[in-house]
C-alpha cells in the first residue's frame, strides 16, 4: 500500500507565506503566553514537595484540605491524581521548616484522621537550590544541543542549512513551550526531557528533507531553486507521514497506557512531533530558499566546478 | 543478484543470538529474599548457614533456599509475606555483628548466570525506593577545621608559656590577641613552624599586638574533599546499620552525595538516621567560677557556658576531653543501678589513652557528657533563602569522676531508650565530618513501582504492535522484514542494557518506546528509495542496491544529529533524564544494524538468488 500517490505534485513552496503568517502568529502568541504567565512549572524547578497518597475508599478532598489546615499546612494544594482514591498535595518552599521533613509531617498528620493505612505512592522534594540548578542546567543543555546541531549541520551542509535547522528547531520549541504556559501544563523534568528528544526528532526529519534537497540540487540540470525544492519535499513526504505516523502511533499509546506520571511527557512528545514535522517543511527549507542557496554552493569542494556528478548525486 | 559474504551473515546471526542470550535473564521474575551479611567482626561460613536454617525451620517459616555469596547470605523466600516473617525471625536469632535486610533475588538459571547473563536493573521508580540528594555543608566543615586548630593553640601556647589574651574564630581564619609584641612574635615563630598549612598574619598594631591565623587554599580544599569522603563512609555505615540490601551512596559534584536506598519503607526513621549530626563531647566543669557571673554576661576566657536538657545552666572547660570520633562500639542498655536507659561506649587505643589521662588527673572532680546536634532552617533574610545552621549543645549528663576511667564505661542522662538506641546508633557508625542536609528527596512506594512497571509494559507492547501493523501493511513482505529488525533491535537494547547494568528507569522506558517508533525510520528510508528505483524502471536487484546505498548517508546524518541531543541530554540530566538519554542513543545505534545490516541479509536471502523477482514492497 502507498500512502501518497506516486507523483505527487504539492506545491508546497507556493503557500509560504500563508505558512510563514501561521508560524509567525502562533510563535507571537507562544511568546506572549510566556511573557505574560510563563510556565507553570513543576517542584523540579521551584522546589517544594509533592506527596502522592492512595486512599482505600474515595478520598474525601474537604476533609483532607481541613485537616491539613488544622494541622498548621495552610498553604497545602490537594487534588486527585488519576483517580478518585489517589490524592496529589502540594506545598511550596517554606520559611523557618526543615523541608525534608515536611512530608513525614503531612502523612503523619493525615493517617492519624484516617482509620485505614494510607499507602504513601510517591513524595518528591526539591529544595529552592536545586530547582534553581535544575532549570539552569536545563536551560543551558538546550542551548548545548543546538550549538552542536548549528556546528554538525554546516559541517556536513552549508551554514544556510545549520541556519534553517536551527531556527526551524527553535521554532518547535517556543510552540511547544507556548503550548505548556498558555494550557498551564506542568513543566517538569520529564517534559523538558520530552523537548530535547522534540528537537532530535525534528532535526532527524529536517535532515532528510535537507539530505533529499542538496540531492536534488545537484541531480538536475536546470530549475529555479523553488521548483528543486518543491520536487525534494514531494520525493521525501511520503517517507515523512510514514516515520512521523509511527513515531506518533508509540508515543500516542504512551499517553494511553503510560499512567499519569509520563502524562505532561507524551502531551510534550505529541506535539513538538506534530510541529516538528511541520516545520522541517515550512520552517527549515523555506529559509533555506528564501536565503538564496543555489547549486554552486552545494557542490562538493573536492570535485572541480563543471565536473559531470549527475550520475551520482548522493554522494558527497 | 544480491549476496551477503556468508562471515557477514554469520556475524549478524552471532549478534543477535549473543543479544539474545544476555536479554534473556529478563524473562525471569525474581524471588523475595532476605540477606544476611556479615559486619567487621561478623563471618559469613557454614555455622552461620545451619544457624539461619535452624530459625527459620523452628518459625516454620517456609524458604526455597539458602545461598552462600563471599560475603552475605541469601535467603530466598516463597512470597512476600513470608519474606517478612523471615526477616523479623531472623533479625531476632542471630545475634553478633550481622545485618538483615530485604532483597529481591533474580532467578536467572545458573547456566545463564555462569556465562555473566544478568537481569537489568530496576530504577527506584520501578522498583521503590527513596533517593536522597544531600548536600555538604563545606562552611561548616572550614569552621569545624578552624576550631580544631584554635583548641590546638591553646594547648601548644599553654604549654610553651606563651601568653595570650583571646583566641577567636571566625568563619574564614583564627585571631589571637596579645599583651605584649614579644609574645606574639614568640607565638608567630612557634606556629609558623609547627602549623605549614596557615598563613600566618601579623597585625601590627602597637595597642592590641594579635595574629591572625588563614587556611591556604590548598588546606581548604583538602578539609572539603576530606569532609565530603569522610561523610560518605559515615553515611554507607548508617545505612548498614538500617539494614537496606544494595544501597547507593555516591559523590556528586564536589559537595553532594547521593543516596539510594530500594525498598526502604520507612522514609521518615532513615531521613532522621541519615542527616542526625549528634555527636558526644566529654568535657570538665569549671568549678572555679561562678556560673551566674557568666550568665550575666561574664564568661571566663577558657569557659564556655551550657545548659543542661532540665535546664540548669553549666559552665564548662573549653577544651574537649574526648569526641565522639574515638568510640569504636556503642549499645544501648540499661543502666543496672538507676534503672534507666544508658549507652555503653567502648573507646579505640588512642581515645582510651587520653581519656584515662584526664580522668585520673580529675578524680573527684566533675565531667559534663554534651549532647550536641545540629539543627538547620531556611530563613528568608532580605528575600533570599538562606541556609542557617545551629549548633544546639545540651549537657545530658554530669557526674563525680570517681574512677579512672579507660576503654570501657556507661553514660547515662538518656530521655528514653528509643534515643539510646539511636544515639548508639550514631556513634556506631560514626559522626559525619560536617553537617549535611537534604536537598532533594524522591521516594517512590511500591504499589507505584509496580504500577509503573505494568504501565511502562502495556506502552510499549502496544506501540510495537500498532508499529508492526502499520509496516506489514504498508511495506508487505518488506514491512515484515522490517518488524524482525525492530524486534531484535528491541532484544539488543535490552541486552546492552543488562551487559553495561544500566538501570532502567520509567523514562528509560519511554526512551524505548520512541525508539521503536524511530528506528522504522531507516527502513522506511529505504523502503521508499527501493520503491523510488522501481518506478523509474530499475531492475528489482539493481533497486535494492540502490535504495539501500542511498538511504545510508541520510540515515548517519539524521541518526548521528539525534544522538548529539541524547548525548547533551545524558551529559546534563540527572539520574532518570539519563535513563531516557542512555535507551534513546543505545536504540539508535542497535537500529542502525538491524534496521540496515539486519533487513539486508533477510531481504537478500529473500530475494537475492532470483533474476527478476517481483518485490513484494
Amino acid at each position: 500500500m502507498q500512502i501518497m500517490k506516486e507523483d505527487t505534485q504539492f506545491n508546497f513552496m507556493g503557500i509560504t507565506k500563508i505558512a510563514a503568517i501561521i508560524s509567525i502568529l502562533l510563535v507571537l502568541i507562544s511568546l506572549a503566553s510566556l511573557f505574560k504567565q510563563g510556565l507553570n512549572l513543576g517542584v523540579d524547578f521551584t522546589g517544594g514537595t509533592i506527596i502522592e497518597l492512595a486512599y482505600q475508599d474515595e478520598a474525601k478532598l474537604d476533609n483532607i484540605r481541613s485537616t491539613l489546615k488544622t494541622g498548621g499546612f495552610e498553604d497545602a494544594a490537594v487534588q486527585n491524581f488519576g483517580s478518585i482514591r489517589d490524592v496529589l498535595i502540594y506545598l511550596p518552599v517554606k520559611t523557618t521548616k526543615n523541608m525534608a521533613e515536611l512530608s513525614n509531617e503531612v502523612v503523619a498528620v493525615l493517617q492519624k484522621d484516617s482509620a485505614v493505612p494510607i499507602d504513601i505512592r510517591r513524595v518528591e522534594f526539591v529544595g529552592p537550590q536545586v530547582g534553581d540548578e535544575l532549570a539552569e542546567d536545563g536551560g543551558l543543555a538546550m542551548l548545548y544541543a543546538l550549538i552542536g546541531i548549528l556546528i554538525y549541520v554546516s559541517f556536513r551542509f552549508e551554514y544556510r542549512f545549520a541556519i534553517g535547522s536551527v531556527v526551524a528547531l527553535i521554532h518547535d520549541v517556543i510552540i511547544t513551550l507556548g503550548f505548556f504556559s498558555l494550557f498551564r501544563l506542568e513543566f517538569d523534568l520529564t517534559v523538558l526531557a520530552a523537548l530535547l528528544a522534540v528537537i532530535g526528532y525534528s532535526l532527524n526529519d529536517t535532515i532528510v528533507v535537507f539530505d533529499r534537497i542538496r540531492e536534488t540540487f545537484l541531480r538536475k540540470r536546470k530549475g529555479e531553486p523553488e521548483e528543486i525544492v518543491n520536487s525534494a519535499l514531494n520525493d521525501t513526504l511520503s517517507r515523512t507521514l510514514m516515520t512521523s505516523g509511527t513515531t506518533l502511533l508509540v508515543v500516542f499509546s504512551l499517553y494511553l497506557f503510560g499512567g499519569a506520571i509520563i502524562h505532561d511527557f507524551a502531551i510534550a512528545l505529541l506535539l513538538g512531533i506534530g510541529v516538528g514535522t511541520y516545520s522541517s517543511i515550512y520552517i527549515a527549507s523555506s529559509i533555506v530558499l528564501a536565503m538564496g542557496v543555489s547549486k554552486a554552493d552545494l557542490m562538493p569542494p573536492e570535485k572541480a566546478e563543471g565536473e559531470d556528478v549527475n550520475e551520482d548525486g548522493s554522494q558527497v | 543478484m544480491n549476496h551477503y559474504p556468508l562471515w557477514k551473515n554469520l556475524l549478524i546471526v552471532a549478534v543477535i543470538v549473543f543479544g539474545g542470550l544476555f536479554a534473556f535473564p529478563n524473562l525471569f521474575g525474581d524471588d523475595p529474599a532476605v540477606q544476611v551479611s556479615a559486619g567487621r567482626n561478623g563471618k559469613v561460613d557454614l555455622a552461620l548457614m545451619s544457624q539461619v536454617e535452624m530459625a527459620l525451620k523452628a518459625q516454620s517459616v517456609p524458604y526455597k533456599r539458602v545461598e552462600m555469596d563471599d560475603d552475605r547470605l541469601l535467603v530466598r523466600l516463597v512470597d512476600a509475606d513470608g519474606q517478612l516473617k523471615a526477616k523479623d525471625v531472623l533479625s531476632n536469632a542471630i545475634t553478633g555483628d550481622y545485618t538483615v535486610a530485604l532483597n529481591l533475588a533474580p532467578t536467572t538459571p545458573s547456566w545463564l548466570e555462569a556465562i555473566g547473563a544478568e537481569p537489568m536493573n530496576l530504577g527506584l521508580d520501578l522498583r521503590g525506593g527513596v533517593h536522597f540528594l544531600m548536600e555538604v555543608d563545606m562552611n561548616a566543615a572550614v569552621k569545624q577545621a578552624l576550631d580544631g586548630y584554635a583548641s590546638e593553640f591553646r594547648t601548644l601556647l599553654r604549654d610553651d608559656k606563651i601568653r595570650y589574651q583571646k583566641i577567636q574564630v571566625s568563619n574564614d581564619k583564627v585571631s589571637i590577641s596579645f599583651r605584649s609584641i614579644e609574645h606574639r612574635d614568640l607565638a608567630d615563630e612557634k606556629l609558623a613552624s609547627e602549623f605549614s598549612q596557615l598563613k600566618v598574619e601579623v597585625i601590627e598594631d602597637s595597642a592590641a599586638p594579635s595574629l591572625e591565623m588563614h587556611l591556604t587554599e590548598v588546606a581548604i580544599r583538602e578539609i572539603k574533599s576530606l569532609a565530603l569522603q569522610q561523610n560518605i563512609i559515615t553515611l554507607r555505615n548508617r545505612i548498614n546499620e538500617l539494614g537496606v540490601a544494595e544501597p547507593t551512596v555516591q559523590q556528586q559534584g564536589d559537595s553532594r552525595i547521593v543516596v539510594q536506598l530500594p525498598g526502604v519503607q520507612d522514609t521518615a526513621q532513615a531521613k532522621k538516621i541519615l542527616g542526625a549530626t549528634a555527636t558526644l563531647e566529654f568535657r570538665l566543669v569549671d568549678n572555679e567560677h561562678d556560673v551566674q557571673d557568666a550568665i550575666n554576661g561574664r564568661v571566663p576566657a577558657n569557659s564556655q557556658l551550657y545548659y543542661h536538657r532540665d535546664g540548669r545552666p553549666y559552665l564548662l572547660d573549653k577544651r574537649v576531653m574526648l569526641t565522639g570520633e574515638h568510640i569504636i562500639n556503642a549499645a544501648s542498655t540499661i543502666d543496672s543501678q538507676s534503672g534507666t536507659p544508658a549507652v555503653s561506649i567502648t573507646l579505640d587505643g588512642k581515645g582510651a589513652r587520653a581519656f584515662s589521662n584526664v580522668t585520673r588527673d580529675n578524680i573527684g572532680n566533675p565531667m559534663a557528657v554534651v549532647f550536641i546536634e545540629s539543627k538547620s532552617e531556611t530563613r528568608e533574610i532580605n528575600g533570599e533563602m538562606v541556609k542557617v545552621r545551629r549548633l544546639v549543645p545540651e549537657v545530658i549528663n554530669v557526674a563525680t569522676i570517681r574512677d579512672q576511667l579507660s576503654k570501657k564505661f556507661q553514660i547515662t542522662g538518656l530521655d528514653s531508650t528509643a534515643e539510646a538506641y539511636e544515639l548508639a546508633l550514631l556513634l556506631r557508625a560514626g559522626a559525619l565530618a560536617a553537617p549535611i542536609e537534604i536537598v532533594e528527596e524522591r521516594t517512590v512506594g511500591p504499589s507505584l513501582g509496580q504500577d509503573n512497571i505494568d504501565q511502562g509494559f502495556t506502552s510499549v507492547i502496544i506501540g510495537f504492535v500498532f508499529v508492526l501493523i502499520f509496516m506489514a501493511i504498508w511495506y508487505r513482505v518488506f514491512g515484515l522484514v522490517a518488524n524482525l529488525a525492530l524486534a531484535a533491535n528491541l532484544v539488543l537494547i535490552v541486552a546492552l542494557l543488562s551487559m553495561l547494568q544500566a538501570t532502567l528507569t520509567m523514562p528509560g522506558i519511554a526512551g524505548i518506546v520512541l525508539t521503536v517508533g524511530m528506528a522504522v525510520d531507516a527502513n522506511v528510508l529505504i523502503f521508499e528509495r527501493i520503491r523510488e528505483e522501481l518506478r523509474i524502471g530499475n531492475s528489482p536487484q539493481a533497486s535494492i542496491n540502490a535504495g539501500y546505498a542511498k538511504a545510508f548517508s541520510t540515515i548517519a546524518d539524521a541518526n548521528i544529529t539525534t544522538l548529539i541531543a541524547a548525548v547533551v541530554l545524558f551529559g546534563f540530566g540527572t539520574g532518570s533524564i539519563k535513563g531516557f538519554a542512555v535507551t534513546l542513543s543505545l536504540g539508535i545505534l542497535t537500529s542502525m544494524f538491524t534496521a540496515i545490516m539486519g533487513t539486508r541479509a533477510v531481504i537478500n536471502l529473500i530475494y537475492g538468488h532470483k533474476q527478476r523477482p517481483t518485490l513484494s514492497i
